[in-house]
């Protein structure tokens, strides 16, 4: 803990600046993708869905990845998200059912807010919410019981993976959706844990840059396009949520719960600053 | 063990009678066997040597540039460091992949009767360490070896 | 479950194939302490041999060991290969479970 507190001392590290308290979400993407022209002017705009990899001086894990990307361990658990996606249910219907389009060429509008139900919504919910409509159990216990939640990322990812190439468009026209992104907005730019880091230090000042041993940051510009991802730290499929976590736990903040509303926001809000960007999930992530 | 005594030694096994069905079909090579049983020893010998010797033999080793070895010389992780070896001389046999500092060296070890003399893992290391690949190929012993860099820890989640 | 476990990719490049397989494997060493019991360890569970044909003829035989990645990718290449060609992989492990797959070249 010493040695970043030393290294963070030498990086200077400041909060970046945070938007102005009056919710405008357009002027706020413009700034944001701008922070990270200007950090990487050489970097274009859709190599950004492509995570650490495409940032300056990441040349040998830039090689490493396309390596492994001529077979990703993830089409392991792409194929096990296919059957269950395709496994008709005991009432005959399928997942696909219940989503628009068959599912198709729609998850680049997740997570969307729900006027209906008040809530922001992920595909994760989305997909629990087929199974409960058709008589089948949902995936529960997902913070506890990885097991569950692996299952569930597969299907998840299987479900990204139908709109792969889609560019990033979520709706925040309804007050609801607003409230929602501003509650996001205010955690990603908050410091927290024992380490007093907020999201923006590590992913906006500090990106491209190793922390603490071997732990090299992404940039946040395309964070989301990549989730469900498969890590090698992981070596499996995982949810968003389940990096968030574990995320929070890396600056010793303690992790909200997997599907907590506050994750939920977060994810709205860092997935619309990825605006424009094409989704790759399921994705090689370090 | 080395492959010649694993040959005579295999008479009386099931192995034997895939060598003799390999042979009909012309694809049988003298002095190794496509169908030899797991290396145990050569796999349990925790010094580098010892487990070329296991899997090889006593004939020399000659350090070679027909032997490209394509490793990271920086591993992203380190349960999941990618290798290639590709030997370029003809008549390549096999090819062993040893990492020097891990618990047991010898990672994987590939015979050749038909396919071409490239091979390709994905492999764990304990620690930064030499990746050495032996190639046998007309009968001779060439290596390659290059130094891979491994952080083990960070703040990995 | 010979489909979801052991897949396979060819691609054909100036006269030369390439043959991945890629294996849903454990590949424990026996040496991770088992995450339900500290006293414990995981027992090891790894491929051990991992077999190439090709139209039914045996063309390549590795033996593999526990420091071979989890969901093991084994990758050899192959020359003279044809659009129809059969590839088959079939492997076993250390507890005496086994598995295969198949592909055709294109």
């Amino acid at each position: 803990m010493k040695k970043i507190l030393l290294i963070l001392a030498a990086f200077g590290v400041a909060a970046g600046t945070m938007p102005a308290a009056v919710a405008d979400p357009a002027s706020d993407l413009k700034q944001f993708q701008a922070f990270f022209k200007k950090k990487f002017p050489t970097v274009p705009f859709d190599e950004y869905a492509n995570g650490l990899y495409i940032l300056p001086g990441m040349d040998e894990y830039r090689a490493q990845w396309d390596l492994i990307n001529e077979f990703p361990p993830y089409e392991l658990g792409l194929t096990l998200g296919q059957r269950m996606w395709e496994k008709p249910f005991k009432n005959g219907k399928t997942f696909a059912s219940c989503f628009k389009n068959g599912g198709k060429n729609i998850a680049q509008g997740y997570p969307y807010w729900d006027e209906a139900t008040q809530k922001v919504r992920t595909a994760e919910m989305d997909l629990n919410d087929c199974l409960k409509k058709n008589g089948e159990p949902e995936f529960t216990d997902l913070d506890k019981n990885q097991g569950e939640r692996v299952k569930l990322a597969q299907l998840t990812a299987y479900f990204y993976s139908l709109s792969k190439g889609q560019r990033i468009k979520i709706d925040l026209s309804s007050p609801g959706a607003m409230k929602a992104y501003e509650e996001g907005k205010k955690f990603w730019w908050q410091r927290r844990g024992q380490l007093n880091f907020a999201c923006a230090n590590c992913h906006m000042d500090l990106a491209g840059k190793n922390f603490g041993g071997n732990q090299p940051l992404s940039a946040a510009l395309g964070h989301t396009t990549a989730w469900p991802a498969q890590r090698l730290e992981w070596g499996r499929i995982e949810t968003i949520h389940q990096r968030y976590k574990t995320c929070n736990s890396q600056v010793r903040a303690k992790p909200m719960k997997h599907g907590s509303e506050i994750y939920n926001h977060l994810q709205l809000y860092e997935t619309y600053m990825s605006s424009g960007l094409p989704l790759t999930a399921p994705a090689m992530r370090n | 063990m080395t492959h010649l005594p694993r040959r005579l030694f295999l008479k009386n096994t099931l192995a034997t009678a895939v060598l003799v069905g390999v042979g009909s079909t012309g694809l049988f090579r003298p002095g190794w066997a496509l169908a030899a049983e797991w290396p145990k020893d050569a796999f349990a010998a925790k010094q580098l040597d010892e487990a070329i010797r296991a899997v090889f033999g006593p004939g020399p080793l000659s350090p070679s540039t027909a032997v490209k070895l394509r490793v990271p010389t920086q591993a992203e992780n380190s349960a999941q460091v990618q290798i290639q070896v590709l030997a370029e001389m003809p008549d390549v046999e096999a090819i062993a992949v040893f990492v020097e500092k891990n618990p047991s060296p010898l990672v994987a070890h590939a015979s050749f009767a038909g396919a071409q003399g490239f091979f390709s893992a994905r492999m764990k290391m304990g620690q930064t360490s030499d990746v050495v690949a032996v190639v046998k190929a007309g009968g001779k012993l060439y290596t390659a070896k290059q130094n891979v860099k491994v952080t083990v820890g960070g703040c990995g989640g | 479950m010979a489909d979801i476990d052991t897949k396979i990719r060819t691609k054909t490049q100036g006269g030369v194939t390439d043959v991945l397989v890629l294996v849903s494997h454990p590949m424990e060493t026996g040496q991770r302490p088992d995450p339900k019991d500290k006293n414990k360890k995981v027992p090891a569970h790894y491929i051990q041999k991992l077999n190439f044909s090709l139209n039914g003829k045996e063309i390549a035989s590795t033996d593999l060991g526990p420091a071979v990645s989890k969901d093991p990718l084994i990758g050899i290449k192959l020359k003279g290969v044809k659009p129809g060609d059969k590839i088959k992989v079939t492997w076993s492990d250390n507890q005496g479970q086994s598995g295969s797959g198949e592909a055709t070249a294109g």
